[in-house]
């Protein structure tokens, strides 16, 4: 699809340029989000993102605290789901000590992980349709949340932010019951999907607030340090799931959807197929996970307070936004020298002024919010 | 390894030192040729995704590592040769994050940047995602970039008096608040 | 009868707060102020497992000047004070703040340069709830206990003291 961007020279009259301040107290900024801009009339001129509303200094309060200790910190950063930012660190000051976990305890990260972005996309797919104007996707999948939740919760007493495995494995079996409460939620969870796809994909209204609105070329995206939906949205077909495996993954089998023209539409569909692909992978992965005895140890043999050798090493996973790294580095002693996270949303929001350009403010919210921007993982 | 070769290879003498851990390779570069170097990387050797740009403050590795060989050598005062003192060692590192999207491997590409020279190329003509990393380790260290279309505060606001992550400032703030007029009037 | 009123007490007084109150605690349309993690068991909260809507947050209003209760969620920074501040200044009276979650009440685990260690150095709070994050139970509480806390105020006796008269 051909697109050539407007720049400020097709303006007949700079002088009606108006300057509008969008946030950070705004309901359809996420948080604390805010974005100058400048409007010809409706038509986005130009619009600069201001970050750093919510930066609390995560890393250098690592640089105080113990390995273990930096485990709930790193909960805070993608809200949403905040098992998969505990795993990220823990693979990382794993692979620092060169420690290999047990089976059993990749398994039950797997299905967690997994578990996690199917509610990580329900909280972006709902809000995005708020944003819009249609609520009622949002009470849908909120009520199969709270059941989510539930799965959370027996597990590990946490709802949100669940301080989810340690150092050298997990800290408990999953209980008992785990499957017969996933078949139970299965149903519903699809039918809450389904639901939502009736209400939403093919309606008039959304298609016609949602088909080509701020559409972005592959070549750019990758230029930008796109990953995650919004890469995939543009026909780029990368995730760290299949090009650099951990845990399981090699040994399920499930596709990863890939858009055509990167718009606010395709990132939608994009993120309803990968919480449908979650559901597949999970249900092999509870096969998986029956195969191993009840007694398999869960944990690999790490001493009390940690001290890993001198070095610096860097590990992502796929996060549900995208590749979310950690890149850590010791100097001997207890505490780390210097962490650094590396937020998926941050490579995204930065090319947010080249994104809207040309668009109306409506298509600007609608585009904001399709890129699940969290502003606890942007500013750490 | 095979990456070790390929990247001396094109490298050549831009490859100062080599770092290896657990798998991981990191090469320094000199900081005055950071954007040849990356050009070579890029177009010869196909890393072609940068996933991120950022800083460390090594003062207190360094001091540390002085202690240690300080301790030492006091356990071997029957050596009687005396090393001579170098200059120290530059304060600050920036790195960059390569990976290639066809063999998918990882490189990090360090640059050491002393305290009284505290200007480095920017890269943002090889990719627009260096945009606000650079802002970034701006912010939060100090280390200016040549070549930066917009090289103002990103994480703290713009009239904010230090660098938070230099290893010299203090966990808890020095006290610092924004104090911001509104003009009701205007 | 005048006196009465003038003297702070006396039934006629008593019984007209009592209807001010009892139309104020039914009605405390909140200002959803959600900042970070916070925000999201808010968010759960006013969604329909555990409806706020039936203690009479019925309009969540984003706007400050249609608001009653502003309900912090999350971290304030100091970058984002004064704009919060400016918040809280566009309310119009009467108001009341809930601060939710740890980081709100005293800054949580976050003691850095850079996080306010609690909003009650900037704007008066009416109810803390602890947590990391609370569970929205814990923010239906905090509402019942601001109407409570509503239900007892005196607002014709503020108002006679602020304009000067009474003993």
């Amino acid at each position: 699809m051909e697109v050539r961007r407007p720049t400020i020279e097709d303006w007949d009259n700079p002088g009606d340029i108006v300057t509008i301040n969008i946030g950070p107290s705004h309901p359809a900024m996420h948080g604390t989000l805010r974005v100058i801009a400048q409007t010809d009339g409706e038509t986005i001129v130009s619009a600069e993102p201001e970050i750093g509303y919510l930066h609390r200094g995560v890393e250098k309060l690592g640089e105080h605290l113990t390995y273990h200790q930096f485990i709930p910190l790193t909960d805070r950063l993608n809200y949403c789901s905040a098992i998969t930012n505990n795993v990220s660190y823990e693979m990382a000051v794993e692979k620092l000590m060169g420690i290999k976990i047990p089976e059993k305890a990749e398994v039950i990260r797997m299905i967690m992980m997994e578990l996690a972005r199917i509610a990580d996309h329900i909280v972006c797919i709902g809000i995005l349709g708020v944003d819009l104007g249609a609520f009622t996707p949002f009470f849908y999948l909120f009520i199969q949340r709270e059941e989510i939740y539930e799965i959370f919760e027996w597990y590990n007493g946490a709802r949100l932010t669940n301080t989810f495995g340690r150092i050298g494995g997990v800290e408990a079996d999953l209980p008992e019951d785990f499957e017969e409460r996933w078949k139970k939620l299965v149903p519903n969870l699809r039918k809450a999907i389904d639901e939502t796809d009736k209400l939403l994909t093919h309606n008039r209204i959304w298609m016609d607030r949602t088909i080509g609105v701020t559409p972005f070329f592959p070549e750019d995206a990758l230029n930008w340090g796109f990953t995650g939906p919004c890469l995939r949205a543009c026909g780029v077909k990368r995730d760290l799931r299949k090009d650099e495996p951990y845990c399981f993954y090699d040994q399920v089998d499930f596709e990863i959807p890939v858009g055509k023209h990167g718009d606010v539409f395709d990132r939608y569909i994009v993120r309803m197929i990968e919480m449908e692909e979650s559901i597949k992978i999970i249900d092999q992965a509870i096969k998986i996970y029956k195969e191993f005895p009840p007694d398999a140890p869960l944990m690999a043999k790490v001493p009390k307070i940690i001290k890993p050798p001198v070095g610096e090493v860097y590990h992502a996973i796929e996060a549900p936004n995208g590749e979310l790294g950690f890149w850590v580095k010791s100097d001997g002693s207890d505490k780390p020298y210097r962490i650094k996270i590396r937020p998926p949303c941050y490579m995204v929001y930065q090319a947010f002024p080249e994104l809207v350009q040309g668009e109306m403010i409506a298509d600007l919210i609608a585009c904001l919010s399709s890129l699940n921007i969290i502003a606890g993982e942007l500013d750490r | 390894m095979g990456l070790k070769e390929d990247v001396q290879n094109t490298l050549g003498e831009l490859a100062l030192d080599f770092l290896e851990c657990q798998g991981d390779l990191s090469v320094t570069v000199p900081k005055d040729k950071i954007v040849d170097a990356l050009t070579k990387l890029r177009d010869d050797l196909g890393f072609d995704f940068l996933s991120d740009v950022f800083g460390v403050d090594n003062s207190a590795f360094y001091e540390k590592l002085a202690k240690a060989k300080a301790k030492k050598k006091k356990g071997e005062e029957d050596k009687k040769e005396e090393e001579p003192q170098g200059p120290p060692p530059p304060r600050f590192e920036v790195i960059y994050l390569l990976l290639s999207l066809e063999t998918n491997r990882r490189l990090a590409v360090k640059v050491k940047v002393p305290e009284d020279d505290l200007v480095v190329d920017s890269v943002t003509s090889l990719w627009r995602a260096a945009d606000w990393p650079e802002r970034e380790v701006f912010d939060m260290f100090g280390i200016k970039f040549k070549g930066h279309h917009n090289l103002k505060r990103l994480l703290m606001w713009d009239e904010f008096p230090a660098h938070p992550l230099r290893k010299d400032y203090p966990l808890e703030g020095q006290g610092e608040e924004r104090i911001m007029e509104y003009n009701d009037n205007d | 009868m005048a006196f009465q009123a003038y003297g702070g007490e006396g039934w006629l007084l008593t019984k007209l707060e009592q209807l001010i109150n009892w139309g104020r605690k039914r009605s405390p349309w909140p200002l959803p102020y959600g900042t970070a993690c916070c925000g999201i068991e808010m968010m759960a909260a006013l969604a329909s497992g555990y409806d706020l809507a039936r203690f009479g947050a019925e309009r969540p209003s984003f706007s400050p000047r249609q608001a009653d209760v502003l309900i912090q969620a999350g971290t304030i920074t100091k970058k984002m004070v004064p704009v919060f501040k400016r918040i809280y200044d566009q309310m119009a009276e009467p108001k009341w703040v809930i601060s939710m979650g740890a980081c709100a009440c005293s800054g949580g685990v976050f003691r850095t340069y850079s996080t306010l260690q609690g909003i009650d150095l900037v704007v008066p709070v009416d109810v803390y709830v602890p947590g990391c994050p609370p569970r929205p139970e814990g923010l239906i509480y905090a509402l019942l206990k601001l109407i409570e806390k509503i239900e007892k105020d005196h607002p014709l006796r503020k108002k006679a003291a602020e304009i000067g008269i009474g003993g």
